[in-house]
């Protein structure tokens, strides 16, 4: 039985049932009863084997081994495992679900967005001789000031 | 007193009546049967290709998969652009009607069934694909179910059902379906089960006949694909 994988995941044991909203920023391991919303943007939800889950689940990586009724969204990845069972619609950028899972609702891949790559640094250009162009001092600066702020 | 064996068996055979069960209009076996056959086969699927040459070229559709959820279908799915409607509705089948064909024609459970797989907007879906589920539904069952498919898909679109090609068999093997490419399926037998009726050309022409057409492949495994625009 998988059990919570570090320290810093907070943890809802079977015995434990919460009725209401929970946001975390941390992992959070769910093995016990929930009604209401699950919330944990940058960070991933288990819902263990003894997980039973009425609500909407909200993070980065959501790993399912028992029952959620309520839709899933992660920014990352869902993992459906065997025997789980999901009713609800997913949203996430990778989708696994092992055979025996049991699905019912829609999927829909939104993939992540790439995140804007750092502009290249201007590249550095051997000195040229200055170039005897004649132009008006106002502009001559101007475009001095732009090649400095970068 | 009897012994424990003997009185085992007849306490079967009375839960066997007083559930019902009872053989199929087809006149068939009545109950549902493990499957002989373990292996998953690779086959050409002219029904399949036709359907996603149909879709070809065009991103964001929703499109309903009724072989219950896997990781192949999905891929295949998502990686067109497309958003996937998944259930298995063989497992829907079993846990609104049980074993027995005949609950298929409790108008109670039937729209339950409905109201439990197909509860979407009208023009939900822009593709269905029913695989073989719909020769496992008894007439009334049937009828209903294709009627909320009418109702749920886009017009001009297309779903894709298979049916056992055999006019006389009362039962045949349902499947799992998965998706290798648009024109390739991984084929696995689930079980064999009760045929809600016979079907040929015509009746299939009879149960569509609220669609635009109907069009049919026969193939070498007894299997009639058929590919309907709404």
């Amino acid at each position: 039985m998988p059990e919570p994988e570090s320290r810093n995941t907070a943890t809802i044991g079977k015995a434990v049932k919460i009725n209401g909203q929970i946001f975390t920023k941390e992992d959070l391991y769910v093995d016990g009863d929930v009604e209401g919303t699950i919330e944990s943007h940058d960070n991933k939800v288990t819902i263990g084997p003894n997980g039973r889950v009425q609500a909407g689940i909200r993070a980065r990586e959501v790993v399912i081994l028992g029952q959620v009724q309520g839709n899933v969204e992660a920014s990352d990845k869902v993992d459906i495992r065997k025997d789980a069972k999901l009713v609800g619609d997913i949203t996430t950028s990778r989708i696994s679900i092992e055979d025996g899972a049991l699905f019912k609702g829609s999927i829909d891949i939104k993939k992540a967005e790439p995140k804007p790559a750092a502009a290249p640094a201007p590249a550095v250009a051997a000195p040229r001789p200055a170039e005897p162009i004649p132009v008006p001092a106002a502009s001559t600066a101007s475009t001095a000031g732009a090649a400095g702020k970068r | 007193m009897l012994p424990e064996k003997l009185r085992s068996i007849f306490r079967r055979e009375s839960e066997s009546a007083s559930s019902g069960a009872s053989r199929p209009a087809g006149g068939g076996s009545p109950l549902r049967r493990p499957s002989k056959k373990e292996v998953t086969v690779a086959r050409q699927s002219r029904g399949l290709e036709q359907f996603f040459f149909n879709v070809r070229d065009i991103v964001g559709l929703s499109i309903l998969d009724l072989a219950g959820a896997s990781q192949e279908n999905i891929n295949f799915l998502t990686n067109l652009g497309h958003k996937v409607y998944s259930q298995d509705i063989i497992r829907s089948l079993d846990e609104a009607f049980g074993p027995d064909p005949a609950e298929q024609t409790n108008v109670g459970r039937i729209e339950y069934f409905l109201r439990t797989n197909f509860d979407y907007p009208p023009g939900t879906f822009d593709g269905a694909l029913l695989w073989d589920s719909l020769q496992f539904m008894g007439p009334a069952l049937l009828n209903a179910t294709v009627e909320r498919l009418h109702e749920l898909m886009q017009p001009k679109s297309y779903l894709l059902a298979f049916f056992s090609s055999s006019d006389r068999a009362a039962e045949a093997p349902s499947h799992i379906f998965r998706i290798v490419d648009n024109k390739t399926m991984l084929i696995t037998e689930r079980d064999i089960r009760p045929t809600g009726q016979v079907f040929n050309n015509r009746n299939l022409e009879k149960v569509f006949a609220k669609f635009e057409s109907v069009k049919f492949f026969l193939t070498r495994e007894s299997l009639r694909e058929v590919i309907v625009r709404r």
